[in-house]
């Protein structure tokens, strides 16, 4: 189908972004990537107003290292991503991710800041900045705030973005001494949404898990940081009755929602062998 | 602010302007509005890849793409790269292993082949697989494509 009438616009400076959102509100839709939104405005599940073109903006591009921290642009394309030294040396869990984010051709254009802002529950980059403690910076004229990726979220397609603000980056801590991490998922098509999927970030010293973050996504309305499997990995030398214990806790603190693709008990399924997997994997590393 | 707006950019090396419906995509200004056909509308919201084109050097989906933000841009497709001779052996090697039968996917395909073509090496038949894997082809069951992509790079890239 085609989309609809609306307006558009193409502000050069993050100020003049912000002037429209204010003044717009609901009625605007920020155009970043395009890769979720334009479907939605092809198949007339949305009809804004008003596209507010961000791909200009200099402020929002770019990856960079400052202190400790990888700042990711809102703007910096998934391929860009993928082919930054500065996220495979020190986001191993993103640079993992990064390949089964949706397809080449999706990946030149969409955007790491479009992907968190959607908050689409199947998708990849929402459940590493979890699992990474990431912090989100928005904007908008009434001030600038930092907001952490665990209490983003806020469930299905929703999020902590009020009406009128605009992600403007994330910040993502560098991988620590002692520290690994490891990604998985399962979908039917490579590139494809997964049915479910776990990124896992912890200390491995001699086998031995600690400050363990296993975060799940796919299946339930946001992505999740499964504290019962993660406590239950903590501290202890990886095992097979480990494993169980993280699965265990996994299969009772996941609560997802069946469909057309799976159904609740396969994406448990999944959940929990992919978690064993993903775990095995960062200690065979150590 | 308005529902439509003037668009200069280059398409197939010609430059072009033209006035366009802010709501217009890539494919249906250039399908539409200059006439060039190759570029095809599957799924209309980006799962099929038949509207792959190249934009500033890297394919896109045409279709996720608004006409008014090609402004500037370098846009290339089906019909220009065959022109130029840039896809001259992917399109043997189609023809030669049967690699296209209704045809529809093929200008996508060949398009998307390219890009893989630019890693300047062979890869693995797992790999070209998962680089074609953002496009559909309803007739050929794939093979036939991935071993025309294969037979290419194997040309292309001798050691
Ligand atoms: S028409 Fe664009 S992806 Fe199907
Ligand atoms: S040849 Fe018919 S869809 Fe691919």
């Amino acid at each position: 189908m085609k989309a609809p009438r609306f307006s558009y616009v193409r502000p050069e400076s993050l100020d003049s972004v912000q002037e429209l959102l204010a003044e717009h509100e609901d009625e605007a839709r920020i155009l970043a990537g395009g890769q979720s939104l334009m479907p939605t405005l092809n198949m007339r599940l949305s009809e804004p107003g008003l596209l507010i073109d961000i791909n200009r903006i200099d402020a929002l591009k770019g990856i960079s290292l400052e202190d400790g921290t990888v700042r990711i642009g809102a703007l910096a394309r998934h391929a860009e991503v993928l082919a930054s030294p500065l996220v495979a040396g020190y986001l191993p869990l993103i640079a993992d991710a990064m390949p089964h984010v949706a397809h080449v051709a999706v990946r030149n254009r969409g955007t790491f800041g479009g992907s968190i802002a959607l908050a689409d529950p199947a998708a990849e980059l929402p459940a590493c900045a979890v699992a990474l403690d990431a912090s989100f910076v928005l904007a908008s004229r009434r001030g600038r705030r930092t907001v952490p990726a665990r209490s983003f979220f806020h469930g299905l397609y929703e999020t902590e973005l009020a009406e009128d603000e605009l992600l403007v980056e994330a910040r993502i801590p560098v991988l620590a001494p002692g520290y690994r991490s490891s990604f998985l998922e399962f979908a039917r098509r490579h590139g494809d949404f997964a049915l479910a999927g776990v990124c896992c970030h912890a200390r491995v010293e001699g086998g031995v898990l600690s400050d363990v973050s296993l975060a799940c996504f796919g299946g339930e309305d946001r992505p999740r940081l499964a504290a019962a499997a993660s406590a239950a990995a903590e501290g202890r030398a990886w095992s097979e009755e480990v494993k169980d214990a993280v699965k265990t806790a996994l299969g009772r603190e996941l609560d997802p929602a069946g469909s057309f693709h799976a159904s609740a008990e396969t994406r448990v399924h999944l959940a929990q062998v992919l978690a064993g997997r993903a775990v095995d994997r960062m200690v065979a590393a150590d | 602010m308005e529902e439509a707006a003037d668009i200069a950019l280059i398409v197939n090396g010609e430059a072009v302007s033209r006035r366009v419906e802010a709501r217009r995509h890539l494919v249906d200004f250039l399908r539409l509005d200059l006439g060039l056909t190759g570029s095809r509308l599957g799924c209309e919201h980006g799962v099929c890849g038949a509207c792959t084109v190249r934009v500033d050097g890297a394919i896109v989906r045409g279709c996720l793409m608004l006409a008014v933000q090609a402004d500037g841009a370098d846009v290339w497709t089906i019909e220009g790269l065959s022109d130029t001779g840039e896809l001259a052996d992917l399109q043997d090697a189609f023809v030669a292993r049967n690699a296209l039968q209704c045809g529809y996917c093929t200008p996508g395909m060949l398009l998307t082949a390219a890009e893989m073509l630019k890693a300047g090496r062979r890869m693995t038949r797992q790999e070209i697989r998962e680089f074609l894997s953002g496009n559909f082809c309803r007739c050929t069951g794939y093979h036939a494509i991935v071993d025309a992509i294969e037979a290419v790079m194997q040309e292309r890239f001798r050691d």
